[in-house]
């Protein structure tokens, strides 16, 4: 192989990598931790999926938190694993999503919808504000006045 | 009139799911019966099923994809319980306003696409759902008759696998059901599941 067509090649594996979005899949096991950080942020989790139009609603609130000092967004996608690749990827693609988003696979709902918060019916959207001192759930829809004002009362 | 403007904010600041979240039933309750129009146009009441031994009524819709993976589970329950005193009654608590597809006419189209066999009512005005204390779809109560009551025996999930119906290990419905169908209580009464939350003005 000439050097230079080497040199595209390599260019173009670099390229389409860098333009892969990774969504890593995590079991409750493994998304348990993210929902416990020790950290001297305020912790915004929030549970959404593609096709639920209330939290794509307020998908921006959250986008805008992210960008706030002392304030970090974890965006728990909830689409079926089958959809991943061909709804959420590109979802998260479309949007430019900037906010650290994990995909939930695993089928003990009832266990671990309890271990997230046992005020938790199972609706979407759902919310979980966390400082170190205080943790709090919010099965319902923001505007974004109300996310907002509520974050800013864990500072 | 700042205080009006505040007031006014305050109006549309409060959403509308707040008001019936901490409600609905617990196990032991009596759940109410109600009327509602059916897809064939009838109304229908749990007073209308006089030989039945109880009911397994399930808050659901057209467009939820948690209730769409789980129609044709809702069909077996329906065919394999109806027939032993506990048919299925399908209730869409949406408000065809607030969510598109969830008109009657979107209902019938679905119930005659998918053969529904069961009774699939639109609670009107959103009525029945905050009384029961739906809150998504789908959500089930199995209820047991004693006499004109209903009572509220089973509060939850359809199964342990509600994306997956291929890994299901713990079908809840079917135990609940069973169990009352031998006079025994259900060892498992309330479960969880994900769900959509249900839409309304």
């Amino acid at each position: 192989m000439k050097p230079n067509l080497l040199l595209a090649v390599l260019l173009f594996v670099a390229y389409s990598f860098a333009q892969t979005t990774e969504v890593i899949s995590l079991d409750y096991q493994q998304l348990q931790p993210l929902l416990h950080q020790n950290s001297n942020t305020v912790q915004v989790v929030n549970f959404w999926a593609t096709w639920c139009a209330p939290c794509i609603k307020e998908l921006p609130y959250f986008e805008e938190l992210n960008k706030l000092e002392g304030v970090e967004v974890l965006l728990v996608s909830l689409d079926f694993p089958k959809h991943k690749q061909k709804r959420l990827i590109p979802f998260v693609e479309k949007h430019k999503l900037q906010s650290k988003v994990v995909h939930l696979d695993d089928n003990d709902e009832n266990y671990w919808i309890n271990e997230i918060n046992t005020t938790w019916s199972g609706g979407l959207p759902a919310t979980l504000i966390y400082t170190q001192n205080r943790r709090g759930f919010y099965e319902q829809s923001f505007t974004k006045e109300e996310l907002f004002q509520e974050v800013k009362s864990y500072f | 009139m700042k205080t009006i403007l505040f007031a006014f904010s305050l109006l549309f600041l409060s959403t509308p799911t707040d008001l019936v979240t901490e409600n609905g039933y617990s196990i032991g309750d009596i759940a109410t019966d109600f009327s509602l129009p059916n897809v064939d146009g009838e109304m229908v009441s749990l007073a209308d099923f006089e030989d039945a031994k109880g009911f397994i009524v399930i808050f659901t819709c057209n467009t939820c994809p948690y209730s769409i993976a789980n129609e044709d589970r809702i069909i077996a329950l329906d065919n394999k319980y109806k027939e032993k005193g506990y048919p299925v009654i399908a209730i869409n608590p949406n408000d065809p306003a607030a969510a598109k597809g969830e008109a009657m006419s979107d209902m019938k189209q679905r119930s005659l696409d998918k053969g529904f066999t069961f009774p699939y009512l639109q609670d009107v005005g959103q009525q029945v759902y905050p009384q029961y204390g739906a809150t998504k779809t789908p959500h089930v109560f199995v209820l047991q008759k004693a006499g004109d009551d209903n009572i509220v025996r089973y509060i939850g999930a359809i199964d342990d696998s509600s994306r997956n119906p291929k890994k299901v290990k713990k079908r809840y419905i079917e135990q609940a059901v069973d169990a009352l169908l031998i006079g025994k209580s259900p060892s498992t009464t309330t479960t969880k599941a994900i769900g959509c939350s249900i839409k309304t003005l």
